[in-house]
């Protein structure tokens, strides 16, 4: 779950990050506490608190006094353009690279790109979850 | 904030060896400190002194700005596990655990009860015949019941199967997040511990190699792998911690912190890139240190791994 080379307050922040894009954390309703996270990723609390700090500095997360933190709402919207405007980086660029070295152009790749999604709606379809 | 431990200058001579050379550090205090080396680094030494068992030959040591020698305001905040701990021939734990709740005013009868129970530990035993994993566990319960102000650990976890010291780690940042002070906890299984310290002291042939923040460290140093010649220009202008190859392919590990655009740079000309874990990166810092180090003094006195 955690993965070395990368700053573990980032990693947090990202764990938290996800649980609200996945639609687990509601906007909103209360946060895990920074002793919560620390207890559960096994990592020392003041870390936890600073990936904590780094979403509330964003506008995801806030402080109830005396409750505890609160997802933001809006934080899902917020999340959803930055990860969108990250996509490419993120995935395309790596894909492109990998398909250039396997001699794919891009029409081969929107042909696979095609051909899998309607496999994986397939799949989706057969088994309703 | 000021620092609940400064050092400064602080040398201990033993015969022709320097086990502290001229260290100098602060320790602000409220974390989870890491204090890591190889054998005979001088981890042991500095604690020791820190906490008034042994003594220092040059330099100032100050414990909650006092020299903590016989000074019983300093030394009854400040509980030190050490990894070979004595205890008198016929002592029980029970008795060990009698003795800490006397002496350390914090201490937390109900945590200690739960850990004995945790760590499954033969009360009416002498100490003298509990095996080592058992002996630790002692150590371990006193550190943590005892809530001091300041507790060292030199490797508390001798012996300890994986599950016990699980336990340990698991119950260590449990109650640290309740009961937040200094804890000093000196590994040599830095990954087990890479997580739980907010702050790295590395110390190597009795000097401070690294004294930095964990987080900070985490992405200080890369490796790149690929075709050997690509590698070797591509590390060319930076400062080189390891090199391996086999065959035409190389992997070399450079420090340094790389932006998104060098990363992105070095993947597309065909180089991975491999994440260095806090282990390794003390392991090559040390290695180099030691290397250059017996360049300089033409192989004397070198330690050998």
């Amino acid at each position: 779950m955690i993965e070395e080379g990368k700053a573990l307050f980032i990693q947090i922040a990202e764990q938290i990050e996800d649980s609200i894009l996945d639609g687990s954390l509601v906007e909103e309703t209360k946060a895990p506490s920074t002793n919560e996270l620390a207890a559960f990723y096994r990592i020392n609390p003041a870390t936890a608190a600073k990936g904590v700090a780094m979403l509330t500095d964003k506008g995801v997360l806030y402080k109830q006094r005396g409750i505890g933190m609160f997802v933001a709402a809006g934080a899902h919207e917020l999340l959803l353009s930055e990860r969108r405007s990250a996509f490419a980086d993120r995935y395309i660029d790596p894909l492109l690279a990998e398909a250039r070295t396997l001699g794919l152009g891009p029409e081969d790749l929107t042909a696979l790109l095609r051909e899998r999604a309607a496999a994986a709606s397939a799949i989706t379809e057969g088994n309703p979850a | 904030m000021t620092a609940v431990i400064e050092v400064h200058n602080l040398t201990k001579r033993y015969k022709d060896k320097n086990a502290l050379d001229n260290v100098s550090l602060a320790i602000e205090g409220g974390a989870i400190y890491g204090l890591l080396g190889r054998n005979g680094a001088g981890k042991t030494t500095l604690m020791s002194i820190l906490t008034a068992q042994n003594f220092e030959s040059a330099g100032t040591v100050k414990v909650f700005g006092e020299h903590p020698y016989e000074n019983s305001s300093v030394l009854n905040r400040i509980c030190f596990v050490r990894e070979s701990q004595k205890y008198p021939d016929d002592a029980t734990p029970r008795h060990a655990f009698k003795a800490a709740s006397l002496f350390f005013k914090n201490w937390d009868q109900e945590l200690a009860e739960e850990l004995i129970k945790d760590f499954q530990l033969p009360m009416k035993q002498t100490i003298k015949k509990l095996s080592r994993g058992q002996l630790s566990a002692v150590g371990v319960i006193i550190g943590l019941a005892s809530r001091a102000d300041i507790t060292f650990f030199d490797e508390p976890y001798l012996g300890l199967d994986a599950v016990a010291r699980q336990i340990f780690y698991d119950r260590l940042l449990d109650d640290y997040a309740e009961h937040p002070r200094t804890i000093i906890l000196s590994s040599h299984l830095i990954d087990e511990v890479s997580n739980l310290i907010e702050h790295v002291i590395v110390i190597d042939n009795g000097q401070i190699l690294m004294n930095e923040d964990t987080d900070a460290v985490r992405d200080r140093a890369v490796t790149v792998i690929g075709d050997s010649a690509k590698v070797d220009a591509w590390v060319a202008e930076r400062e080189v911690l390891h090199r391996e190859s086999l065959g035409r392919v190389a992997s070399v590990t450079v420090l340094g912190t790389l932006s998104a655009d060098e990363r992105a740079e070095v993947t597309a000309s065909g180089l991975d890139l491999a994440p260095v874990s806090l282990q390794q990166l003390i392991v090559r810092l040390t290695q180099k240190a030691s290397a250059e180090n017996s360049s300089e003094n033409s192989s004397e006195n070198q330690e050998v791994r």
